[in-house]
């Protein structure tokens, strides 16, 4: 097809050099000679990777849509406790729990947000710290007396791919991070459509979107699901991973973390996403040593940036479209109306003002 | 001729303030009318309710003989209304082009699957989308402009650039707020050509506009608000030589 944007290539080879590097850290950490096999570094990749996920479906909500959401943490958990009680309870293979969590987690968006789309910025922000907060307490409370309370589910299957099953943190790490190529190439394209437009256009002036015949309810709506969708997939991961999930793992404060990681990335961007992901769920790993120091350092370096650079450590680049061959092509109406009276008279002497209309023409 | 737009006994309060007191007035298929009134007479007002951010207390709009009065602004839109906004409502940070896509989007038919996949139709719909996009910056003059972020241009731009938006979706019906607001002499000259090529397309305008040089020379009709109902209506020559709006405008002899 031919191109009509041009600033395509960038974006996706930096792309596939980032994917090709990941794909080749296993082996490569393996031989480094450290402690246990390089094990500890590939389990916090795999972290990075899960937080990406999570970023990336909580951009387009977000990032891209600029809706306040700060329970993203309740898509994510339906999404486990989709894949741990179907597993667990039915014996349904984990991979078949995959889409299933997606759409129980995306119904369950649906549902929910519904009611509260008219609402903006900080209303609807604090609407969905309630929402998170309900269903880690319903969690908790072993809410039809399925989700096993405080102590929350354990023997949750290994996935098979193949006839293969996944058990080292090495197969975990191209399981997730080969989804997170996968994502990032379907959300990139989503983002370049009418879709990722709407969302765009909603986000900047939702008075001008609509008046422009953009139904602002429904995309906002569309945007919840999507994301919830893939929250709850990135859900059926960290169960398997885990073997074993419990409330506290969808507390509030991961989902203030999940908020940070976009907000600090670079909201709507996906490269800042995934470098918000390496920054807020690595960095912390790296400097294990300055053991309480950390966090402290951590959020004084999270407030020097929001001051220093609000729009986030990678903002979007929007897509430029490459039209430069219809320039010129079609038809114009200025200046070429002989109906319009103070016609443009290119190069025009003062001597002879042709017949100036109101004296608008020959005041010079 | 045939009426494409009747309002009929719009009333509108905010709070204790009657901003529309039963307002009617029709628009003819294919005509050019201006709205014109003192600042405050309620115009823009009505340029709301017409387009579904306001709803009227009571009394009704009709367009293309359906009752749009509870219509959602999106899809008024999608029935064929286009305007554009008194103070300049562009998406700064985008470019031209992107600014008219909006409008386009009412007129294309990808959903979330078909965008997440770029189908083959998604990619055809996307490049004939360009295409009507760059047809419309060409109708108004931006066609060159159509990579620059929409916050560059100059301000008399950025009001075609509504223009050509609003155009983008199609519209049998376009409300302009204020077009000439803020352009010179050229530019208002050329904008009266404007608005005659958008007629000659087929489409009626309707126009709030102080430039009364421009709304006389223009507008095949005048409707004429005071304090938020019709005080006058008809042609220029009609409007000018009316003694209400004379004193609508300027005041009672006596006063002088």
């Amino acid at each position: 097809m031919s191109s009509i944007t041009s600033n395509r290539l960038f974006l996706p080879v930096s792309g596939a050099i980032f994917f090709l590097c990941m794909a080749l850290l296993p082996p490569v950490l393996g031989s480094a000679g450290l402690e246990g096999g390089g094990r500890y570094h590939i389990g916090v990749l795999n972290d990075i990777g899960l937080y990406a996920l999570l970023g990336l479906s909580l951009n387009i909500i977000l990032g891209q849509a600029g809706l306040f959401n700060m329970g993203h943490g309740a898509f994510y958990a339906m999404g486990a406790y989709t894949t741990a009680i179907l597993n667990t309870v039915y014996g349904v293979p984990i991979l078949y729990t995959l889409p299933l969590a997606g759409a129980i987690a995306a119904f369950f968006a649906y549902l929910v947000t519904r009611p509260i789309l008219k609402l903006r910025g900080d209303y609807l922000l604090v609407v969905t710290i309630g929402i998170v907060e309900i269903v880690r307490i319903s969690l908790m409370n072993d809410v039809f007396g399925m989700t096993g309370g405080a102590n929350g589910i354990a023997g949750i299957a290994r996935p098979e791919l193949f006839g293969f099953r996944l058990v080292s943190p090495e197969h975990f790490f191209y399981l997730i991070w080969g989804f997170v190529a996968f994502t990032v190439l379907l959300f990139r394209m989503l983002e370049n459509s009418r879709f990722g437009r709407a969302l765009y256009y909603i986000k900047h002036d939702e008075l001008a979107a609509s008046g422009s015949g953009i139904n602002t309810t429904h995309y906002k709506l569309v945007a919840f699901v999507v994301g919830a969708f893939w929250a709850g997939m990135a859900g059926t991961l960290y169960a398997t991973k885990m073997k074993f999930i419990s409330p506290v793992a969808f507390s509030f404060s991961e989902s203030v973390l999940l908020f940070a990681i976009v907000i600090l990335g670079g909201a709507g961007s996906i490269p800042g996403v995934i470098l918000g992901a390496f920054l807020l769920i690595g960095l912390p790993e790296l400097f294990r040593e300055l053991a309480d120091a950390r966090m402290l350092v951590f959020g004084l370096a999270m407030m020097v940036m929001m001051i220093v650079r609000p729009q986030g450590i990678l903002p979007l680049r929007r897509r430029v479209y490459n039209a430069a061959k219809q320039v010129g092509k079609y038809a114009c109406a200025i200046g070429t109306q002989k109906l319009a009276p103070p016609a443009p008279e290119p190069a025009t002497d003062t001597t002879t003002p042709p017949a100036p209309q109101k004296g608008t023409g020959g005041a010079a | 001729m045939n009426n494409l737009l009747s309002l009929n006994n719009l009333i509108k309060s905010f709070g204790g303030l009657t901003a529309v007191a039963g307002v009617s007035f029709n628009v003819a298929e294919k005509s050019i009318v201006g709205l014109i009134g003192p600042n405050g007479a309620g115009k823009t007002t009505v340029f709301n309710l017409i387009t579904g951010n306001y709803r009227p207390d009571s009394g009704n709009v009709i367009f293309a003989r359906h009752d749009i009065t509870k219509t959602p602004t999106h899809e008024i839109v999608s029935k064929g209304i286009a305007r554009t906004f008194q103070t300049i409502r562009l998406f700064p940070e985008m470019t031209v082009l992107e600014n008219v896509l909006a409008g386009c989007h009412c007129r294309m038919r990808a959903g979330v699957l078909a965008s997440m996949f770029h189908t083959p139709a998604q990619r055809r719909e996307e490049r004939s989308a360009i295409e009507k996009a760059m047809r419309e910056l060409a109708f108004v003059g931006l066609d060159d402009q159509y990579a620059n972020l929409a916050k560059n241009l100059s301000y008399g731009n950025q009001r075609l650039l509504e223009v050509a938006r609003a155009l983008a979706t199609e519209p049998r019906f376009l409300i302009l707020d204020e077009p000439a607001g803020g352009m010179n002499d050229q530019e208002t000259a050329d904008l009266i050509g404007l608005i005659q090529a958008i007629r000659s397309r087929g489409i009626a305008v309707l126009l709030i506009e102080h430039d009364m040089h421009l709304v006389m020379q223009v507008c095949e009709k005048l409707v004429v608000l005071e304090y938020g109902a019709v005080i006058a209506e008809g042609t220029p020559a009609e409007i000018k030589a009316n003694p209400l709006v004379i004193k609508a405008y300027l005041g009672s002899e006596e006063l002088d």
